[in-house]
């Protein structure tokens, strides 16, 4: 018994499983020595996993464009980092007349409003136009086809945006509402993270409940089980694409206006590492599957925002904030090497191409 | 009829909007107004206007097609249909632009641009002016759509030069061998201008690659028609490589250290591309880490030689083999569990790999050993023997050499064991590993191969600068040297080469051009696989391996017409 699984035990397994417990003890034996250290005060510690779920929030909302793509045509949208950039980048004009002309601060709500409306609506335009021209015409190509012509399409976008809006960050102007601190108890809180975290859990739920319960919804789990039976159950494969896409990009365009209601800054390059990011959330839940894209953007977030501090300050690494990013692409290297289908499975589809 | 002309309308309303709405982007992204400076003929055209009419005039003569039935009075009302449309979309611009000032969102919809387009005339003539712009240009596609295609070619040609030399006029007079005289005093006398060419050297290039162009063109039929032995073939082989070779190393004493500076950098990213494309385009595995070991090559040979660091103060030739070993080990060590995953999957963990060597390299955490956000200065320069090869010039030879051997090793590669197997991976995977291939292991072959050239390419990088920065190695480059193979064509050494020397060597010599680079990558790489996939100078097997679902259609179509002949 011993001796046919030791021969079944290749190379691969070896340096993989070597690699996945040197980082294992790190993690632990880090984690260990900062907390006995008593370096951060509990307060730090709730601060840094109010962090983790406001990042993780907006993660997760990226992430559901991503895993519904995927879930459908099986394919990896490289450039709905730039759907996500597009609207936010877009919609500080708007901000920023509405702050001129003193509307801003006087109409806080209906501001807001209209600012999401417009970062939806631009992030939704960007992801139809994406689907139209660049997907659309090769959905039989080679597997590696369609993702190319995905990061191409990513950084075209990206410099267009760049030419049109020009190279400078461009800051939101504060809303006099937002500023301050409420106290839940032991908590405090600031208002803005507060409407973030709030504003994402219910965006997550609206969509569960569209993708789970609506008739659009259903159409469009069954095109992800099977094209063709789909098709001849009458259901219009294009059309669910397009709202799949159109979906995808509203999600991201409400994703960018909480990411700026946090960074209070755009820039064309604002949505590589966000996307990215989301892109490992959206992994780590399981891609195609929505409560998992939940699930993954929460946990990336709060590894992203504690991970640092409770892994790293315990390693005597200076400087850890730096490596927070780094922590994220270990994340997202190490699930897809040991758990490719993330914690919860691809469920859209189990069907795999 | 009435149906067919209907449509034929439709066709050109949408033609002259969708090619309105192209001029009008490239107008507010900008490039009317930088490239509105650089003259192609001294104060007549410059590049920017070429910029924005281009894209109107090419993609109205690709709607020719769709109703190339039609008689030419009919052909010419739509197109010129068409070019009046993008014209008026432009009129819409400049009249919504003059009117509102809507600079602090469009940055670049400034006055100046509104000029640019109108040919310096202000706005009521203007507006005249902009309709007949697009209309002429529909005018002018259906001219260049009617000519003999020996002529079209000739004059399409033509064209493309006199742009090519007109732009480059700065670069080219600072080129070492138009210093001797006359040459110099020709070309600056009578050929170039303050900007761009005279009217007079304009219209004589023209003239010149026209005639080249139309008489060679009829020429090279004749040839190919005559039946060549394979002696002969390899022969006139022999010759051609030969002179190119000769050429390639008299380049940096005749053209001077501003090119010798931008042919160290195409040498570079040539380098790295043909590693990538023995990942890419020889196994099929898309990788975009790759310049995860790019950086080991260049910060392997910093640390070890650096005196600033101060570990082992070893000279370049002791810490090349070093570098080596540690790319390779590097590209092991990522791919052995890497290589187990989906196409997909895979490009984004190489790409979270790059990502977290840059990381690293940046943090405080690693400074002691790889500088930080600094880098490290003061890297050892090659010497051979008494000769230290230290100015760009000099560095050419080198890479030029790095070049010839990768290129060499990758040719023979292919058609070696390993090559076949590999490309039998490409294709299917599964059917590979049933035909007693071990996917694991060829993979990782590829791996280590493309790892190694990146490797020496970053430690010629080292060399060449004599210092690293972690800013050096971003993922930008990964989609650089991806769209070089790419766009020259996965899998096609020559393809790599041509496309290496376009892709890096026409933003290296135009500077302006930098700016909008990725821009072009980006939508060549959209368009290249919208369109052709298997890229400019492709590999024949690759070719038909891309094809092969359009060869089905076709047999499936040929079929019920061969039963119907029997």
């Amino acid at each position: 018994m011993l001796k046919r699984w030791l021969q079944t035990i290749t190379l691969t397994d070896v340096v993989v499983w070597a690699i996945g417990l040197i980082i294992g003890i790190a993690v632990i034996y880090g984690t260990i020595s900062t907390l006995r250290a008593d370096i951060y005060s509990t307060t730090q510690w709730i601060d840094l996993i109010i962090g983790g779920f406001k990042l993780g929030g907006i993660y997760a909302l990226i992430a559901l464009g991503y895993t519904l793509v995927y879930g459908i045509l099986r394919m990896i949208n490289f450039a709905h980092s730039e759907v996500f950039m597009s609207g936010p980048f877009t919609a500080v004009f708007l901000a920023k007349f509405l702050h001129a002309k003193g509307f801003y601060n006087s109409q806080p709500v209906i501001s807001l409003l209209l600012i999401t409306i417009l970062s939806v609506g631009v992030s939704m335009g960007i992801a139809l136009m994406l689907e139209r021209i660049a997907y659309r015409p090769l959905r039989n190509a080679p597997r590696l086809v369609p993702l190319i012509t995905a990061i191409g399409a990513s950084f075209f976008l990206q410099y267009t945006f760049r030419g049109l809006y020009g190279n400078d960050l461009e800051s939101y102007p504060t809303m006099k509402v937002l500023q301050g601190k409420l106290s839940l108890g032991i908590i405090q809180i600031q208002k803005a993270d507060l409407i973030v975290i709030i504003a994402a859990f219910i965006m997550m739920m609206l969509l569960y409940i569209v993708v789970q319960y609506t008739k659009m919804g259903k159409a469009m789990r069954s095109v992800s089980e099977d094209k063709e039976t789909a098709a001849l159950m009458g259901i219009d494969v294009d059309k669910i694409i397009v709202s799949t896409f159109a979906l995808g990009g509203a999600s991201a365009g409400i994703a960018g206006i909480l990411y700026v209601l946090i960074f209070n800054t755009a820039h064309f390059y604002m949505g590589f590492i966000p996307g990215l990011k989301a892109f490992t959330a959206a992994v780590l839940g399981g891609i195609g599957n929505v409560p998992g894209a939940w699930l993954g953007g929460m946990i990336l977030g709060l590894l992203e925002s504690l991970g640092p501090n409770l892994f790293l300050t315990g390693l005597g690494v200076p400087a850890v904030s730096q490596l927070k990013d780094a922590i994220a692409f270990t994340v997202l290297v190490l699930i897809l090497i040991f758990r490719p289908t993330g914690l919860l499975g691809e469920r859209l589809s189990k069907a795999k191409a | 009829m009435n149906n067919l002309a209907s449509a034929a309308w439709k066709k050109a309303l949408n033609t002259g909007l969708v090619s309105g709405i192209l001029a009008i982007m490239i107008s507010l992204i900008g490039m009317v107004e930088s490239f509105g400076d650089t003259f192609i003929i001294n104060r007549f055209v410059s590049l920017g206007d070429i910029l924005h009419m281009a894209p109107i005039l090419i993609l109205i003569y690709g709607a020719i097609k769709t109703y190339d039935q039609a008689t030419w009075k009919l052909q010419l009302a739509y197109s010129t249909f068409s070019g009046a449309i993008a014209g008026l979309m432009l009129t819409v611009l400049v009249l919504f632009g003059s009117a509102l000032d809507i600079r602090e969102m469009l940055v670049n919809a400034s006055p100046t641009l509104f000029r640019l387009l109108m040919f310096g005339i202000e706005l009521p003539g203007g507006a005249f002016i902009l309709i007949l712009k697009g209309t002429l240009l529909g005018a002018l596609a259906i001219g260049l759509f009617r000519l003999q295609p020996r002529w079209r070619n000739a004059i399409m040609q033509g064209i493309i030069w006199v742009v090519l030399i007109g732009t480059l006029r700065d670069q080219i007079l600072l080129a070492s061998f138009v210093q001797i005289e006359p040459l110099n005093s020709i070309l600056r006398g009578f050929v170039f201008a303050q900007s761009g060419l005279t009217q007079f050297g304009g219209i004589l290039l023209f003239l010149i690659v026209v005639a080249a162009y139309y008489f060679l063109g009829g020429r090279k039929k004749v040839v190919a028609n005559n039946k060549q032995t394979p002696e002969k073939l390899r022969k006139s082989r022999l010759t051609r490589f030969g002179i190119a070779g000769i050429a390639l190393l008299l380049l940096p004493p005749v053209l001077g250290l501003f090119f010798s500076e931008v042919l160290d950098s195409v040498g570079l990213f040539i380098l790295m591309s043909l590693g990538l494309n023995i990942v890419v385009g020889f196994a099929g595995l898309l990788d975009l880490g790759y310049v995860g070991f790019y950086a080991i090559g260049a910060y392997t040979m910093a640390v070890f030689t650096s005196p600033e660091m101060g570990f082992f103060n070893l000279s370049f030739w002791q810490a090349l083999p070093i570098a080596l070993l540690f790319s390779v080990l590097a590209g092991v060590i990522l791919g052995l569990p890497v290589l187990r995953m989906r196409g997909d999957y895979l490009a984004i963990v190489t790409l979270g790999f790059g990502e977290i060597i840059r990381l690293l390299a940046l943090s405080d955490w690693l400074k002691p050993w790889l500088g930080g956000t600094q880098g490290i200065q003061r890297i050892a320069q090659p010497q051979i023997g008494p000769i230290a090869i230290d100015t760009l010039q000099e560095i050419y030879y080198l890479i030029l050499l790095g070049i010839g051997l990768v290129a060499f090793v990758s040719i023979r590669l292919k058609d070696s064991k390993v090559g076949r197997a590999w490309m039998a991976i490409r294709e299917d995977e599964d059917v590979a590993a049933a035909m007693g291939i071990n996917p694991v292991f060829s993979k990782l072959m590829a791996f280590a191969t493309g790892a190694l050239f990146a490797g020496l390419s970053g430690s010629l990088l080292g060399a060449k600068l004599t210092s690293v920065y972690p800013h050096s190695f971003t993922f930008i480059v990964s989609i650089n040297v991806l769209s070089i193979i790419i766009i020259g064509g996965m899998g096609s050494i020559p393809g790599v080469l041509i496309g290496g020397l376009v892709l890096m060597g026409l933003p290296g010599v135009l500077t302006e051009f930098e700016e909008y680079r990725w821009l072009f990558y980006g939508a060549a790489l959209v368009m290249m696989m919208l369109t052709r996939p298997e890229g400019l100078w492709p590999e024949t097997r690759r070719k038909l391996e891309l094809h092969e679902a359009e060869e089905e259609v076709l047999e499936e179509d040929l079929t019920p017409a061969i039963q119907s002949g029997d």
